[in-house]
């Protein structure tokens, strides 16, 4: 057991650190303020590999391992969680399954793009009547001989419009229920596919939520990702993943929060002294340091699963549940030790505690993580 | 075009704090940075090569112990080619001129390697000594003809003069030079970041050494703490003196408008 950074995650922590101070955290307030996409910073970040970080250089990647990836999302969290979804939806939840599910063609046309960053990815599966029950899609894939006809919606898609590239989920056999649903590329652009309304949200409110319409797609038959009527396990796998993005995002806001907290308590004063001197602050903020270590060992464990090829999704399911509600709990403690202060838009724990709650909600919601864990439990007589 | 960039390894001193009570520098815990002056004259450099990609050779020289490495990896990473630690027991203790002096030895010995250089590029100075002196005194040394204080740097159509744009106290100036010269930087344009592949490789990447006995012919009486006529007689923490400030109008009304007006900011009547 080694609890060490290795050199080179160490160089890209003090990286995306760097950048994350320089460039993203003097954006963070005003995009969120003005609920606007930050194309310019997701330019930035595709030319210096921050969105291909686990994939091979032969695929456009930064060739590190899903650690680095995570430790790159926490860290662009801790001063904006909506660009920290970009980047986690973009490379979890897109990209990754063309890597691990697509044909050589695939990867070349696809992935190369999206591993360099010179093109979004989205990811879609949720509709109006399939969120936690993700089985129960209405939108439909016809084979018609050349081409799938793809029909129906997709609601909540993070990066949606601004993306280029989809995975979208659809029913190819509807008999066969979660066993006859597949996945496809799609492109933006496709005739028949377009875009509904735009999600207006509590927190992450940079990132772009929107709804998606597909009207008679024509998607050629070499766009079907992974086998027909597999795609529910390509789903439920790049969740898995997806899950320790999200998770690395909840870290990051707990910590941005924490940081800010950290520092306010030294220099406000009430009744003659700093509020670090009342001891309710600093039983406060040990609790709230010894949630976000012990979370984010939880998240580490798991990534390092991921990275030695070995099954994780329990693990993987754990940390976010752990991580996200440490991003509750952290953010919803720091607003009150900043006091009134922390409830207006003059600091960033207000935003911080807006972005928290979203996740514990997406990428499955905690019960849903709750599910998972006891799936493996169901299987075992003892931990 | 061949460009060396001299840099050298600093304490952030934006990091540094002051012991209120000794009035010393507080020193422990402050990471080493490349110097900011010499990130701007590297980041010009750069501009050059994103303009001519094929033909610019940039090349980053350091004199300072073994972990300077550490910046001379950060301008690899960025794009400069090849780097080169000018490190020896013998050279501690160096001052301006002794330092200077040591770089212009070592800078016919890199030469061997690169080939001669069309520029030399330096920041204006370096955040924790502040004196200005190495980059001119290297130019001194070396023959070489020099343009300080620079933000802009730019070729002739025969790439054999340098149009320079020079920040004065009192505007700017723009300069011709006959190449080869040699060109101190200030604050210039932003600074661009590494890529994470670039970084990597970086890290890997084979860092050349000089030492004291790569550099024949060096005249020991001019290196070192023995090699350097400078001598530190006392340090003080100077008194606070906040900018002045010049009203500049055309119409001695308004001047005067403007200037009640910075009193009244200040309470002084
Ligand atoms: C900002 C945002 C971004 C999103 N991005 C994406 C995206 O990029 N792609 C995508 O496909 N989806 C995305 N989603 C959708 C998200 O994953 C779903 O909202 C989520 O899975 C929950 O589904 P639902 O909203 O339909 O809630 P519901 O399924 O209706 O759940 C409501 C509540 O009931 C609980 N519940 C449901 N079933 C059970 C049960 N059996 N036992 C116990 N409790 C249960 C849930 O846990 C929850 O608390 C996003 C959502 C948001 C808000």
């Amino acid at each position: 057991m080694d609890f060490k950074f290795t050199d080179e995650t160490q160089l890209l922590q003090e990286m995306v650190r760097e950048f994350t101070e320089k460039e993203i955290q003097p954006i963070a307030a005003e995009i969120d303020e003005e609920e606007r996409f930050p194309e310019e910073m997701v330019a930035k970040m595709a030319e210096l590999g921050f969105l291909g970080i686990p994939f091979p250089e032969e695929y456009g990647g930064s060739g590190m391992t899903n650690l680095d990836y995570v430790v790159a999302v926490e860290e662009i969290s801790k001063a904006c969680a909506s660009t920290g979804v970009i980047v986690s939806a973009h490379t979890s939840l897109a990209a990754w399954p063309i890597y691990n599910y697509g044909t050589e063609e695939q990867k070349q046309k696809y992935l190369i793009p999206l591993a360099t960053g010179e093109k979004l990815g989205a990811f879609g599966l949720t509709e109006p009547g399939a969120g936690t029950d993700a089985a129960g899609q209405e939108t439909k894939a016809e084979d018609k001989g050349d081409y799938y006809l793809l029909n129906g919606s997709k609601i909540f898609i993070t990066n949606g419009y601004y993306a280029d590239i989809y995975i979208i989920f659809a029913m190819t056999d509807r008999e066969l229920g979660n066993r006859g649903i597949s996945a496809f590329i799609l492109e933006k652009g496709m005739p028949g596919f377009s875009f509904g309304t735009k999600e207006k949200k509590m927190g992450i409110r940079a990132s772009a939520t929107y709804e998606l319409i597909f009207e008679d797609v024509k998607v050629p038959k070499e766009n079907l990702l992974g086998e027909l009527n597999k795609g529910f396990g390509v789903a439920m796998a790049t969740l898995d993943g997806g899950r320790l993005g999200i998770g690395a995002q909840a870290l990051g806001i707990a910590e941005g929060a924490f940081n800010a907290a950290l520092a306010y308590v030294k220099e406000r004063e009430q009744f003659g002294r700093p509020l670090a001197k009342f001891q309710n602050t600093q039983f406060r903020l040990a609790d709230m340091y010894s949630r976000i270590e012990s979370s984010k060992l939880t998240l580490y464990r798991a990534v390092c699963l991921k990275d030695e090829g070995v099954p994780y999704s329990t693990e993987a399911a754990m940390a976010k549940l752990l991580c996200s509600e440490t991003a509750r709990e952290v953010t919803w403690q720091a607003v009150q030790l900043f006091g009134g202060y922390g409830y207006t838009r003059e600091y960033p724990v207000e935003r911080m505690m807006r972005d928290a709650k979203i996740t514990e909600i997406y990428e499955g919601t905690s019960e849903v993580m709750k599910m998972v864990i006891w799936g493996h439990l169901n299987r075992v007589d003892s931990i | 075009m061949n460009i060396l960039v001299c840099v050298k390894q600093v304490p952030d001193t934006t990091e540094i704090k002051i012991d209120p009570v000794k009035k010393t520098l507080i020193r422990t815990g402050v990471p080493s940075i490349l110097n900011t002056y010499d990130a701007y004259a590297l980041e010009q450099a750069l501009q050059l090569k994103d303009k001519d990609p094929d033909n610019v050779k940039i090349v980053v020289a350091s004199m300072g112990p073994q972990q300077a490495e550490s910046i001379l990896r950060d301008c690899l990473a960025v794009g400069a080619e090849s780097a080169y630690l000018i490190t020896d027991r013998k050279f501690g203790g160096s001052d301006t001129y002794a330092t200077s002096y040591i770089l212009s030895q070592s800078v016919a010995k890199i030469v061997e390697q690169e080939g001669s250089f069309d520029m030399i590029f330096c920041g204006k100075q370096a955040i924790d000594g502040d004196t200005a002196q190495v980059g001119p005194q290297l130019g001194e040394h070396l023959g070489l003809h020099q343009i300080t204080y620079a933000i802009n740097i730019s070729l002739n159509e025969e790439k054999n003069k340098a149009l320079i744009t020079r920040e004065l106290d009192e505007g700017k100036v723009v300069v011709e030079a006959q190449l080869p010269v040699l060109v101190t930087f200030t604050k210039t344009d932003d600074l661009r970041f590494a890529s994470i592949k670039n970084k990597m490789k970086s890290k890997r990447a084979e860092i050349k050494e000089i030492n004291y006995d790569d550099l024949a012919g060096i005249d020991d009486t001019k290196i070192g703490l023995n090699g350097s006529p400078t001598r530190v007689v006392k340090s003080f923490t100077p008194d606070v003196k906040t900018d002045g400030i010049i009203i500049r109008e055309d119409n001695p009304d308004e001047a005067f408008e403007k200037f009640a007006a910075e009193l009244e900011k200040v309470k002084l009547y």
